[in-house]
């Protein structure tokens, strides 16, 4: 699944938005067709690291929308610094993006 | 109480032999995610006990942590919230829709280079208060904003 990143500066600090193309099924809906309960499937964890060293690490459930957009905001960011972010699922599915702050 | 607890036990026991005999994940993994994802707290139903979960007895209302969010969202499936809050050494921020089925919707746990800013995008069963709580230093601090929800994000 698509994982975009965007590292942009914001006053002092560095903004990392992360976009992931993902159903966040609930477990709750019913296929309209067949009737039958559409399986859970979503983001469980999402960690940012910077430069190998973990930043923020982020839990989530099915009360997170569709297709998350998570954003998070960092000091001390350099030009060249890398930014390595990756994302697992309850299935097991696992996802991620790297990017450098400019 | 025992009842709830009893049932919740088994359900989080069966969904793991579930997906031990399904070969989704080898024994080992599963208690590390098991251990790392804190499947109680986003399983808790009601508020009080979803907070609790995660940050104990607590929380002081704090006009410190901002919420941006809109005043009425359209559409209950996107609910974009900002948290902003100029608290000093923030270690966690965590987002609770009071009236979802399961209120605890999302958690971050941060380093030391972090400051204390989360946005995200929510689902919202209906108008509800969203209640975000923020661990500065060790202090717990909570505060809260009122979304009304025209159509809402949990049905098919």
């Amino acid at each position: 699944m698509a994982t975009k990143i965007k590292a942009r500066k914001k006053g002092n600090a560095t903004e990392i938005l992360v976009l992931v193309q993902h159903p966040m099924e609930t477990g709750a809906r019913k296929d309209k067709k067949t009737k039958k309960l559409i399986p859970a499937h979503f983001i469980q964890t999402m960690v940012f690291a910077i430069n190998g060293k973990t930043v923020a690490d982020v839990d989530m459930s099915t009360g997170v929308s569709k297709n998350p957009l998570i954003g998070i905001r960092v000091k001390n960011a350099k030009p060249g610094d890398k930014i390595d972010v990756s994302w697992k699922d309850n299935k097991g599915e696992t996802g991620g993006a790297k990017t450098t702050v400019k | 109480m025992k009842r709830r607890t009893f049932l919740k036990g088994t359900v989080a026991t069966s969904a793991l032999a579930v997906a031990a005999t399904a070969g989704l994940l080898r024994s080992g993994q599963a208690l590390a995610a098991a251990d790392k994802w804190p499947a109680a707290a986003f399983g808790a139903t009601d508020l009080a006990a979803a907070t609790k979960a995660v940050f104990g007895s607590g929380g002081t209302v704090s006009k410190d942590i901002k919420i941006k969010a809109p005043l009425q969202a359209e559409n209950g499936a996107v609910v974009p919230i900002k948290v902003i809050t100029a608290l000093p050494n923030v270690k966690s921020i965590a987002i609770f829709v009071a009236k979802n089925p399961r209120p605890l919707a999302t958690k971050v746990d941060f380093g030391s280079d972090s400051v204390g800013f989360y946005s995200t995008r929510v689902k919202m069963g209906k108008t509800s208060d969203v209640v975000v709580y923020v661990n500065s230093g060790g202090k717990i601090l909570k505060n809260s904003a009122m979304i009304k929800v025209t159509v809402g994000g949990c049905g098919g």
